[in-house]
């Protein structure tokens, strides 16, 4: 049973006159810009407002609590500005993974022949997306503390490895000096060894689960727009079940899937900013929080995490607009 | 999204940033418009906060109720902007608001490099910490490895760990954008110890669930001189809001009060208070305002004495004594310059 495809209008010629209007209007807004960034700059001096990124390579004074390059008070605003980014990117790496783990299980829940699978995916998908996911990230995080003990009372494992409302302390080994460094309880906290924080541990968590709904619906519609002609045909031929998906349907689905994951991937990775909720240092907290007070530089602080996040965006939706454009060769081919 | 306003805030300071700052005659503006507007925190006990009503209260709220008596004659003629410590510069200087009266600490780089004034200092703070009793911690010095909670906004980070940093004492630092959540994290036991000006630590204590268990270490570790701010340039404007501030300590030391004011103005000989409640000279013209300026601070908000018992003192649930903030002369810091 074959489909006819289904026709797709080709845009029209376009006509010069149409690229000069959006030329002029291009130019009409760029300028715009000049004139407003001008006009600010003219404004913050007469009102003796301090301007200009000069604050980037003064002295930050304060700690970050998690930095995955060496930082410390010492360091500039420059410097806690990378830590920062870092700490959002490892966020949304961590958080797009566990959320395409867990949205392709949920997703394929939708086509088990267990009764039980399918209504437990559709009711983790229900719940989990009307819930706001600042709420979820409350529960989660106050939740999960208040039911770990304290770090006296820390859940050990073989005296290595220990769990508390400080975070999850474990062993780690130094290269360079050729030895392993174990979390010990001293005065207040542990010392030594490698602490993920908690406020990590929630934010992953919830914005993985959170995502994983969504992407489970994108993975579902994206099958179910597979003709069930071509379920069938495959069926026949002898393949399982699990052939037919992976080699029959899913190839046909990821076109049509990956549109709406590039967006939930977007997604995620703007939802990071709730971070500053929970105590979790990324961008917003440490630089359009931290830096944004001390020097009270608004304007370059928040045009530069706009232009980051604009760029993290732009930098996801292209690599999968590469990805489709690799597939669709495939598919001709 | 919470955000917004702020986002808001920035962009009218790059495109509309002429429309309020244009106007730098405050006072005309105010006059012009019948109300004040003034920005205050998004609600701090004792400082600035709203009730169910929401009608406002605190000891910021009520300097701006004096600036409003003031200028306009009438305490209740005052819009309040409740802001976050991000908002708060950006909305002075955009001009959303005429008065900055929000427990901000008078700094260097605030007063030199954003465009602001601050005419005088309304309570004197310093960052201190509170720890739970059971921690068994007497003095900051014992504070060494310890997990401290704070709201990020503030100069708190950086007393921190210039604190610690000499003391050469380890600590971690755990940083929320609410004051609710820095609170809840340190009830969780997310943190020994909870980091903020001293006056918020009490503010703080009375959302706990055990008030008592807690203490408020004596010590502090930076000076926090708290007072309003108003945009620079604007000379007459700042001299208003100081003399109106000096005019609640001043109606203190000449021992008025909102009850005996009327009859003080009948009865004192005393040249100090004819002078200021403008039976005699023209201090008020000379500020651009009426010449009972002074009187109808007193009689429509009261004393500073009055000011800091009713919202800060102990018949409050703060219970915070005096201090530093006594008047000069009974051992505080708080000097009101000569009226005449």
């Amino acid at each position: 049973m074959s489909q006819s495809q289904p026709h797709i209008r080709r845009p029209r010629k376009v006509s010069w006159v149409s690229i000069w209007l959006q030329v002029l209007l291009l130019a009409i807004i760029l300028a715009g810009f000049y004139v407003g960034g001008q006009n600010a700059l003219e404004n913050l001096q007469r009102q003796s407002i301090a301007s200009g990124f000069g604050f980037w390579d003064r002295t930050a004074g304060f700690g970050i609590t998690q930095h995955l390059i060496p930082y410390g008070e010492s360091s500039t605003y420059g410097d806690a500005f990378w830590v920062a980014l870092l700490n959002t990117l490892l966020v949304a790496i961590l958080g797009i993974i566990g959320g395409s783990v867990g949205g392709v299980l949920i997703g394929l829940a939708a086509f088990s022949q267990n009764l039980l699978v399918r209504l437990l995916g559709r009711v983790y998908i229900e719940v989990i997306r009307n819930i706001p996911l600042l709420l979820q990230l409350f529960f989660w995080y106050f939740g999960v503390l208040r039911s770990l003990p304290s770090p006296r009372e820390s859940y050990s494992l073989g005296g290595v490895i220990y769990l508390n409302i400080r975070g999850l302390s474990i062993p780690t080994y130094s290269f360079r000096g050729g030895g392993w460094s174990v979390p010990q309880l001293e005065g207040f906290n542990f010392t030594g060894g490698l602490v993920i924080l908690p406020e990590l541990v929630a934010l992953v968590l919830t914005l993985s689960l959170y995502s994983a709904a969504f992407i489970g619906e994108i993975i579902r519609g994206g099958i179910l727009a597979v003709s069930r002609g071509q379920w069938e045909a495959a069926l026949a031929l002898g393949l399982t079940r699990f052939q037919t998906l992976r080699l029959v349907v899913i190839p046909q689905a990821r076109s049509v899937i990956l549109p709406p994951l590039t967006s939930q991937y977007l997604n995620t990775t703007k939802n990071t900013s709730l971070a500053a909720a929970i105590a979790y240092p990324d961008l917003v907290l440490i630089f359009a929080g931290t830096v944004l007070m001390q020097t009270g530089q608004a304007v370059e602080v928040m045009l530069l995490t706009m232009a980051v996040y604009l760029g993290l965006s732009l930098l996801i939706a292209l690599s999968l607009w590469l990805l489709q454009k690799r597939w669709a060769t495939h598919d001709l081919g | 999204m919470p955000h917004s306003f702020f986002c808001f805030l920035v962009i009218s300071l790059i495109f509309l940033a002429t429309h309020g700052i244009a106007a730098p005659n405050t006072l005309e503006v105010v006059k012009k418009r019948g109300v004040l507007h003034c920005g205050v925190s998004q609600g701090l006990a004792g400082f600035s906060a709203p009730d169910s009503k929401n009608s406002w209260s605190g000891i910021d709220v009520d300097l701006c109720r004096a600036v409003a008596v003031a200028v306009l004659g009438d305490g209740t003629k005052v819009k309040y902007r409740p802001l976050s410590a991000k908002e708060r510069f950006t909305a002075l200087q955009t001009g959303e608001i005429d008065l900055l009266s929000r427990n901000t600490s008078w700094t260097l780089v605030r007063d030199a490099s954003l465009g602001l004034d601050f005419p005088a200092v309304l309570y004197y703070d310093g960052q201190g910490f509170m720890v739970s009793k059971k921690a068994g911690v007497k003095a900051v010095t014992e504070l060494a490895g310890a997990t401290i909670c704070t709201q990020t906004g503030t100069t708190t980070e950086l007393n921190i760990a210039d604190f610690f940093r000499a003391k050469n004492m380890k600590y971690k630092l755990v940083v929320f954008e609410k004051n609710d959540e820095v609170v809840a994290a340190y009830e969780a036991g997310r943190c020994d110890v909870l980091s903020a000006d001293q006056s918020g630590l009490y503010a703080s204590r009375t959302k706990l669930k055990q008030p008592a268990d807690h203490m408020v270490l004596s010590e502090v570790i930076s000076k926090e001189p708290l007072g309003p701010a108003v945009r620079h340039g604007d000379n007459q404007w700042a001299d208003i809001v100081r003399w109106t501030l000096f005019a609640l300590l001043e109606a203190e030391e000449l021992g008025l009060t909102s009850q005996n004011i009327d009859g003080e103005l009948k009865t004192s000989k005393n040249p100090g208070v004819r002078r200021f409640l403008g039976a005699e000279g023209e201090v008020g013209k000379d500020l651009g305002l009426r010449p009972d300026w002074a009187l109808s601070i007193v009689k429509q908000v009261g004393s500073y004495g009055e000011v800091f018992e009713r919202n800060l003192g102990e018949a409050t649930p703060l219970k915070i004594a005096r201090g530093m903030n006594a008047l000069w002369n009974k051992g505080g810091l708080h000097y009101p310059m000569p009226v005449r």
